[in-house]
């Protein structure tokens, strides 16, 4: 019975729990251009994870323990702000927050200055949203802590995007992959970095991006990236697209001149029940929010079934929190 | 890591033998199959726990709920580990409150593993009890855990390995004494 003697090849249990673990290569989230595929779909499936714990009593579990996430908002924020601390708290994870409003930058400290202060404080990670694009990258030079980019000018928005495709895979019915889906973006394309970050996004991930909008928001150059198309009319877009989403219309963009009046974006690029009835028969309607209900989107569309902004909202939570545990766990 | 085979604890007879005992058990402590959840733990746990309900099934009539329990987020060493372990989903599709819930796994070691699981099934309710069964015990706890039900006791060394096989995830089956070759 015991065959001690008779030579036996088995695997080697350390290099099959190596199959169990990956080396953590990736400090910061700054955006997903170098991001693979296979990075991404392992993110989403942590984030299947966290979703679980989200829906259970007790939302916490102690991953983070003993970790610090610091929150350091540049530029306002409520709801991308109060995701990411949901989303370290539900792991255990100590809350620093900042606000630049409240501080010492409106003081006249530099932004060197003030990193090197809250620096002192420990953080292992820091939530960045600036109005300048690349100083999330910047502050990665000035600290080791890893550095989470919130959002940094019209630049990009990661987590925003993570979660919006995140959000489609959950809900699209008889999902299997992005590869031959399209995802039609409507709005102020221009000043968007969530845009950006969801061209950057689906394109990788095998779906074709569709951008429409008045041609004072649609910065030609966009074209150039493969599987991306533009367009002006928003039937266009939508025609046989799995998911349209529309882009908050900033009123300041009125002062400037990009565009005439408020009634005639309304009346050409507005997303309306009409609209959709060009999409898939289950496309989805998403918005990055905060919504100007009856301008970008009309109300209808936004309360109907199709509509998955709440959903994308909740899936903050989740989707942050594989972020989190991704760039924090397997530090040392 | 290079790995010596040193000897073959189980083979999937022995190994036949210690699962039916212990299915045996399971039904004697908790007086018959009522209120039964089998919980393995990833990954080995789990068939393990899926074999011992279909054992108590064909033995009571009664079929225990079964569940998947991963503690990667419950790790006490997070904080201080080099590479990142993959999480993988719970599957506990059932009330754990007032449940008798027996744990599952392969190897108990040092405990911590244990630790982590009791910690993970509480914070999903009130079970009204907690047990634990392993298949090989080989000793060196950290913790002050132990199992209610053994497979079988091994004593070893810090240089040994245990390999456990199954047939659904290993294609093969048994309980393997492997040592570092030095």
């Amino acid at each position: 019975m015991i065959k001690g003697s008779t030579p036996v090849t088995l695997a080697d249990p350390a290099a099959e729990k190596a199959k169990d673990e990956t080396q953590r290569k990736r400090k910061h989230l700054l955006d997903l251009a170098d991001w693979t595929k296979e990075e991404v779909e392992a993110l989403f499936n942590t984030a299947d994870v966290m979703a679980q714990v989200m829906e259970r009593t007790i939302k916490k579990v102690p991953a983070l323990q003993g970790f610090t996430v610091g929150t350091l908002f540049f530029e306002n924020s409520t709801r991308t702000k109060l995701s990411f601390e949901r989303a370290a708290r539900a792991q255990s994870a100590d809350v620093m927050s900042f606000a630049a409003g409240a501080s010492s930058l409106a003081k006249g400290e530099s932004l060197k200055d003030t990193l090197r202060t809250i620096d002192a404080m420990q953080s292992d990670l820091y939530v960045v949203r600036h109005a300048v694009a690349g100083v999330p990258y910047q502050l990665t030079r000035w600290t080791d802590a890893a550095i989470v980019n919130a959002g940094d000018g019209r630049r990009a928005h990661p987590t925003q995007a993570l979660l919006d495709a995140y959000t489609f895979s959950k809900n699209f019915a008889d999902f299997d992959s992005f590869e031959g889906k399209k995802l039609a973006i409507v709005g102020d394309v221009m000043h968007s970095r969530v845009a950006r970050s969801n061209i950057e996004l689906w394109t990788k991930l095998g779906a074709e991006v569709t951008l429409c909008g008045p041609s004072t928001l649609l910065p030609r150059e966009l074209e150039q990236f493969q599987n991306v198309t533009l367009t002006n009319s928003v039937y266009e877009a939508a025609e046989g697209a799995h998911t349209v989403m529309a882009l908050r219309l900033q009123n300041e963009r009125m002062g400037a001149g990009l565009l005439p009046s408020i009634a005639e974006y309304q009346a050409r690029y507005q997303v309306t029940e009409e609209v959709m009835a060009y999409a898939h028969d289950n496309a989805l309607i998403m918005h990055p929010g905060p919504m100007n209900r009856d301008v970008e989107l009309s109300g209808t569309v936004a309360d109907s079934g199709r509509s998955v902004i709440e959903k994308q909202v909740a899936n903050g939570v989740p989707v942050r929190m594989a972020v989190l545990y991704t760039l924090l766990v397997g530090k040392k | 890591m290079n790995l010596k085979h040193k000897a073959t604890l189980m083979d999937s007879v022995e190994m036949g033998r210690a699962l039916t005992r212990i299915a045996h058990e399971i039904i004697e402590q908790n007086k018959g199959a009522e209120n039964l959840a089998l919980v393995g733990i990833h990954t080995r746990g789990v068939p393990i726990a899926e074999h011992l309900a279909n054992l108590i099934e064909t033995f009571e009539g009664v079929t225990p709920q079964v569940g998947k329990l991963d503690i990667t987020l419950y790790r006490d060493d997070l904080t201080e580990i080099a590479l990142q372990p993959v999480v993988k989903k719970t599957e506990v599709p059932f009330d754990v409150e007032g449940m008798r819930i027996v744990l599952i796994d392969d190897v108990l070691y040092t405990g911590r593993t244990a630790r982590a699981a009791l910690d993970a099934l509480i914070d999903m309710g009130r079970p009204a009890v907690i047990q634990y069964a392993v298949l090989v015990d080989r000793g060196h706890r950290e913790l002050p855990i132990r199992a209610d039900y053994v497979g079988k006791n091994m004593p070893t060394s810090k240089h040994e390995v245990i390999k456990v096989q199954l047939e659904s995830i290993d294609g093969e089956e048994g309980v393997e004494l492997m040592e570092v070759a030095r």
